[in-house]
This record gives C-alpha cells, sequence and structure tokens, in this order.
C-alpha cells in the first residue's frame, strides 16, 4: 500500500476548551501534535485564562473573538459548551480537521504501543471510502486487506471519505442511562478495523473524536441543537448527534464516504452519570422523533455543496418538525444562519 | 473483555451441521471437541461411488448424488453438480431450526490470546442475540459482553431486530477472487478484528460460504446456492447469489444478518487459474446483477420467505434474462428449489416460520 503523503500545513488540529487546564491534556498529545498548527476555542461560559503550556504553533480564540466575527449578525447561533470548537472549525482555512475533546489523551492498541490518533484520522480521510457496498474484510485500502470476492470491481475505486469517526477506550460514549445502569462498565475491546458506514445508513455521530475534510463538508460541522438545559459533560449534550445526522446526509448526498473504527482515544473519568441523569430529557426524547426524517430525507440535483445540501436539510427541518415542536424550527433557523456566517467568513 | 458468565446453550438438538465434501473428512478431527455434540449431514458432491470416510464417533447422515436424485427427482436439476453449492440439499433435508456450514478445508483458529476458537459456539451466540439493521451502532453488536449501545442510538430501536444469519470470516488464506489471488497470492490475513456487527438495512455485501450459520426457520428458503459447476457457465457465485437474496428477503422481513466473529482458518489456495475461469463470466454479470439486486422491491403481500423467494425469482427472470439465458435458467431452479423446499418441509401453510422439523 502507498504511503499517503499528507502536507502538515493542510491540517489544523481543534481543540474546544472546556477546561481551564489543559497542560496534561496538551503534554500527553505533544508527540502528535506538535507538527502541526492547533486551534484552541476557549468555551465562552468558561472564565479567566487557559493554561496551556508552550511549543506548539497555535491560535486561541476566546469570547471576544466570537462576538467580533459574529457580531450582531446572529442570535440563535451559540458557542457556549462543546459548541465552542465550532468557532474553531469555522475559522480554519486548512484541508483537514481533527477535532478531539478535552478529557481525552492518547491510547494504547492491543500491542501496547501508544496510537497516533492523528495519524489515523489523516490516513482514514486520505484513502477511499466504500460506502455502496460492504467489504467483509472491512477497510479495503488497509495494508494487509483488499476488496474480498464477490465485491462489484466497478465499486474499487471507491469515493472520497468525508468524515473519520474514531472510537474511546475506558469511558465509552454511553448516554447517560446506560452508563447510571452499569457504572463499571468501560471499553476495554480494541477492535482493529475501521470501515464504512454505508450509504444511507444513519449513525451516532459521536464529537469526542472526530475529523473531517472541511473543503468538502465543512459547513456540514454546525452548531444547531441544543438541549434547553445542556450541560458541559458528553451525557448532557446531542449537539453532536444532531450535527452527525446533518452531516451523514450531506456525505449520502455528495456521494462521500463515512468511516467509523480506529483511531481510539482513552477518555478520562470525568463527571457523574446519575448527576447528569437528573437534568432534563426533554430534548432527548425529541431526538427520536427525528431519525425517520433524516432516515428519508432526500435532497434535490441542484445541491452540490456541502452548503446547498445543509440549506436543503434546514428547509425541510423548518417543514416537516419544526412544525411539531419550537426547538426544530430554532435549530433550523440556526442552520441558515450558520450557512450565511460561513460564506461571509470566508469570503474575507 | 469481560469473561462469560451466562453459558451459551449448546442447541444440540435444534443444530445441524453441513458439510459439502469431495475428498475427505479428516478436518473434523480438529474441530472434534467443538462438533461431536451434533448431528453433521454430509453432502458429499461428484462420484457417488467414492466412499467418503467419516471420523468415528460423529453422528452423520450422508448424500450423495444418487441420493439427491432418488429423494428429489426431477427437481433434483436445481442442486449444482460438482460444485460445493450442492451444500444447500442439507439445508433442505434438515429438521433442525439452526444451520451451521463449514468447508473442509476450515480448520480451528485461534484468537490474540492463543486459544482455541469455538467456532459454532460464537454464531449461536450471534444468532441468539438481536440484530440492528436499522441505526449504526459505532461500538459494533451491542449485546455482546462488554459493550452497549452509545449516545445517540435511538431508543425505540434497542430491542432490535431478530437475527436470521451469522456470517464469520477467516485467518490465513483470505477469500479473495481470482485476480486478486493472482496480483497477491502472498497475501495472508492476519488482522483478528474482535467484532460482530450487523450489516446495515439496505446494504448489500459478499456473503461466503466458508464459514456460515443461519436460522432455518426464519430464512432457510432463501439459502439457495444456485446453479454451479457441471454444465453451468459460472462458478464460486453460488453463496454470492443465495447472499443477495437473503439479505433483500432478510430487508423486507426486518431481519438481520450479522459479520464478522467467529474467525476459522482457512487452509488451501484453491487454483486462481481455476477460479478465473470459473468466476469469469459473473464478474461481468455482477455488474448487472447488483444493481438488480440494489433496485429490487418486494411487495407487501409477501410475507414469508417462499413468497419473498418466489417473486425474486420472477424479477430475475423478467430484468436479469436479457443479460443471459443462464438467469432463465436459474430463475425456474430458484421456483424447483422453493418446490422441492416445501414438499420436504410441509407445514400447513407453507409458512417457513412454522415449520420446525416436520417428521417425513
Amino acid at each position: 500500500m502507498s504511503q499517503v503523503i499528507i502536507q502538515d500545513d493542510e491540517v489544523d488540529i481543534v481543540i474546544g476548551a472546556i477546561q481551564s487546564d489543559l497542560t496534561s491534556f496538551m503534554e500527553a498529545w505533544r508527540p502528535m501534535f506538535s507538527r502541526f498548527h492547533l486551534i484552541i476555542v476557549q468555551d465562552p461560559d468558561l472564565n479567566g485564562e487557559l493554561k496551556i503550556p508552550g511549543g506548539f504553533n497555535l491560535n486561541l480564540y476566546t469570547k471576544s473573538d466570537m462576538d467580533k466575527v459574529v457580531g450582531s449578525s446572529s442570535s440563535t447561533i451559540s458557542f457556549s459548551g462543546y459548541s465552542c470548537r465550532y468557532f474553531g472549525y469555522l475559522m480554519s482555512r486548512k484541508k483537514y480537521i481533527i477535532s478531539i475533546d478535552d478529557d481525552c489523551i492518547p491510547a494504547k492498541d492491543s500491542k501496547g504501543e501508544l496510537v497516533d490518533a492523528v495519524a489515523q484520522h489523516i490516513t482514514n480521510l486520505t484513502t477511499p471510502a466504500t460506502p455502496f457496498f460492504f467489504n467483509t474484510l472491512y477497510d479495503p485500502f488497509c495494508k494487509g486487506t483488499d476488496f474480498v470476492r464477490g465485491y462489484p470491481f466497478s465499486l474499487r475505486n471507491g469515493v472520497e471519505c468525508g468524515l473519520s469517526c474514531g472510537l474511546w477506550l475506558n469511558l465509552a460514549d454511553y448516554d447517560a442511562p446506560t452508563q447510571a445502569l452499569k457504572p463499571n462498565a468501560r471499553n476495554s475491546r480494541y477492535v482493529d478495523a475501521v470501515l464504512t458506514v454505508p450509504s444511507r445508513t444513519m449513525l451516532p455521530l459521536s464529537g469526542i473524536n472526530i475529523a473531517f475534510n472541511n473543503e468538502l463538508v465543512g459547513p456540514a460541522l454546525l452548531p444547531a441543537f441544543r438541549l434547553t438545559k445542556e450541560g458541559k459533560f458528553r451525557w448532557e449534550t446531542v449537539e453532536d448527534i444532531w450535527t452527525g445526522m446533518c452531516a451523514k446526509v450531506v456525505c449520502d448526498h455528495l456521494k462521500l464516504g463515512v468511516k467509523s473504527g480506529l483511531p481510539y482515544v482513552w477518555r478520562q473519568e470525568r463527571g457523574s452519570a446519575v448527576e447528569s441523569l437528573k437534568k432534563e430529557w426533554e430534548g432527548v426524547q425529541l431526538m427520536e422523533e427525528v431519525v425517520p426524517f433524516f432516515q428519508s430525507v432526500r435532497l434535490s440535483e441542484a445541491a452540490v455543496t456541502a452548503e446547498d445540501c445543509v440549506a436543503e436539510i434546514a428547509a425541510s427541518v423548518k417543514e416537516q418538525l419544526g412544525r411539531s415542536n419550537p426547538m426544530f424550527a430554532r435549530a433550523a433557523e440556526t442552520m441558515v444562519e450558520w450557512i450565511k456566517l460561513w460564506k461571509q467568513v470566508r469570503s474575507q | 473483555m469481560a469473561g462469560e458468565r451466562a453459558a451459551t446453550p449448546l442447541l444440540k438438538d435444534e443444530l445441524d451441521i453441513v458439510i459439502p465434501t469431495i475428498r475427505n473428512l479428516d478436518f473434523l478431527e480438529m474441530w472434534r471437541p467443538f462438533f461431536q455434540p451434533y448431528h453433521l449431514i454430509i453432502v458429499q458432491d461428484g462420484d457417488p461411488s467414492k466412499t467418503i470416510k467419516v471420523p468415528e464417533g460423529f453422528d452423520y447422515e450422508l448424500y450423495n448424488r444418487n441420493d439427491i436424485n432418488r429423494i428429489l427427482g426431477p427437481k433434483a436439476s436445481c442442486i449444482s453438480f460438482k460444485d460445493s453449492a450442492c451444500r444447500c440439499f442439507g439445508y433442505m433435508v434438515s429438521k433442525k431450526k439452526y444451520i451451521f456450514t463449514i468447508d473442509d478445508d476450515c480448520f480451528v483458529a485461534k484468537d490474540p490470546s492463543g486459544k482455541d476458537i469455538n467456532a459454532l459456539e460464537q454464531h449461536i451466540k450471534n444468532l441468539l442475540s438481536p440484530s440492528t439493521p436499522h441505526f449504526f451502532n459505532t461500538l459494533y453488536d451491542p449485546y455482546r459482553e462488554g459493550t452497549d449501545f452509545v449516545r445517540g442510538y435511538p431508543f425505540s430501536l434497542r430491542e432490535g431486530e431478530p437475527t436470521a444469519v451469522s456470517h464469520g470470516l477467516w485467518l490465513n488464506i483470505p477469500d479473495y477472487d481470482a485476480p486478486t489471488q493472482l496480483v497477491k497470492p502472498r497475501e495472508r490475513n492476519t488482522r483478528y478484528v474482535d467484532a460482530v456487527l450487523t450489516i446495515p438495512k439496505g446494504t448489500l455485501f459478499p456473503m461466503c460460504g466458508m464459514n456460515l450459520a443461519f436460522n432455518r426457520d426464519l430464512i432457510g428458503p432463501a439459502m439457495y446456492f444456485g446453479l454451479m459447476g457441471d454444465g453451468q457457465p459460472i462458478g464460486r457465485y453460488d453463496d454470492m447469489w443465495a447472499g443477495w437474496c437473503t439479505k433483500v428477503i432478510c430487508d423486507h422481513l426486518n431481519l438481520g444478518i450479522k459479520t464478522g466473529l467467529p474467525y476459522i482458518w482457512h487452509s488451501k489456495a484453491s487454483n486462481p487459474f481455476v477460479n478465473l475461469k470459473k468466476e469469469y463470466k459473473g464478474i461481468y454479470w455482477q455488474e448487472e446483477i447488483i444493481p438488480f439486486f440494489k433496485s429490487v422491491t418486494l411487495p407487501t403481500e409477501c410475507k414469508t420467505v417462499q413468497d419473498c423467494y418466489l417473486e425474486l425469482s420472477k424479477q430475475v427472470k423478467a430484468k436479469l434474462s436479457s443479460v443471459d439465458p443462464y438467469f432463465t435458467k436459474l430463475a425456474d431452479a430458484m421456483v424447483t428449489w422453493i418446490e422441492a423446499w416445501d414438499e420436504l418441509n410441509p407445514s400447513g401453510d407453507a409458512s417457513a416460520k412454522l415449520a420446525n422439523g416436520a417428521a417425513k
């Protein structure tokens, strides 16, 4: 398999800082991050200065930057909490973006070696995806494997990969009820595979460990759906789940691939599932309603860019979901605002 | 990975192991610790005058071509000759709820800890737990020990659907087609991927018959392995054909198909030049067959596997005959297969779901 050569200056690593002291996080990732440019975005609700160790090539964005850029053009877009990273996506001009939650450190593979999550995401994004037919030996472009007997030859070129969704060892990305029911459940299974999630199949796209082709799908990674009482733990959010479904629809329509599997990151203990469980659940119930919508939404031939796709999805959300609940109408509005903002920022 | 707490049911009176062979069954010695409790159905392909020696201590029934002709009469025409596709005769004569089929060059593999893998036990686990075809779980099979549904997985879909098929994989010699074998004769599959996952609804896959288990009650009649071998223009597409038909029907009936564990050790690399001759037409025909299966819709009135399969055979005849007259023959054979299946498996209302070992 030929080596994938990628220029370091094609990559931005975007970190949403929900915690003030990023020292141990940054030091843990230093061997993998140091080659690349970093964008660190401070949660606008987090007061004080962030503690960031030296020796990195980075840009830091805070609330004041958000106010400057977004200004008065929108009141629906919020960069609070985990959504602060989207400001980083907005500001980035690089081709590939990798984003990892600030409570994750490098994991070890089954041989005990540290996993370079950045390199693996880059490999995923720069090798073809195979969304139209399932390969039983998983990613056929991986070294040591290939397409199996019976895989149509006309589909063996694959398509470009738009999104790479990594996984988590230790604290898996379970929802609060699941983790509360099994408080000691930790993910210790290292599944040595990357696979393409087939076209028209929906998945829960966790934002904890994710990478994407900013040129192809950038605008689809947007902050739109917030729970009324969204919190600072992943158990208390669904924003990435909503965004993920939009992004998958966009990728399916533009015939781009979405990969899932490697790389793993090690997710550290933080918070209490039981405490999070006590919070409001209205938004989570609402998510049940949107599944049939996302599974069936189809975009027009005229939608040829991610921006076009997002605009059409927003219109469908407003028309089909917005009527039953104002939260959806608001999400649709935010999506439209986001595209406007995206274009505005890009034109400067 | 967490240790197993609940013992997996053996299902020894509910499962048949179907093995096609033309040479010998020495490989069963290695499988003895895992297979001995079960009844074997051996389908002997090739020269019926040859005696296949079965190792001592196994409970089995054996069918050669003469038996197949005797039992099916003129309907025997649907069963391939001189091809392992004949194994589906074993599915038809079985009276059990579950089938496990394995090739005679497949041995016990070891997991990364060095332990022997009980492939049959894993297939049973796969079949007895639900599938999740409607929404992809990023941590793979959520019913496995040590994992669960991830955040964002719709709660309304967490009961899953019944599992109809468990598709296992192979270490060592991978199941490549002839062109790939020619280009990469030395490639071996050494990667142990510790996952089972459901192939999503609406997605097709290449089903390999080397290491396969299924619920005969749920999907049996769809497991017809087509017309291959002697007198046929194509080979090595038997399991592929069965897999595409099975997947379309499972999608229609909301049944699940799992793939991944268990691994077996595939020891024999077949001759790529021989394979190329067999596969040659398939490589071209596939390009028409796949769009056909992708666009197939079955009417809601089709509620049993047999109904679905007969409907499929009509569509094969209507839409694929223009590719080659072979498909007209195949469509007719599909009908013959269902007629033979229903004859050997009478159940009153022809529903595959009710048939559970009707005595002959």
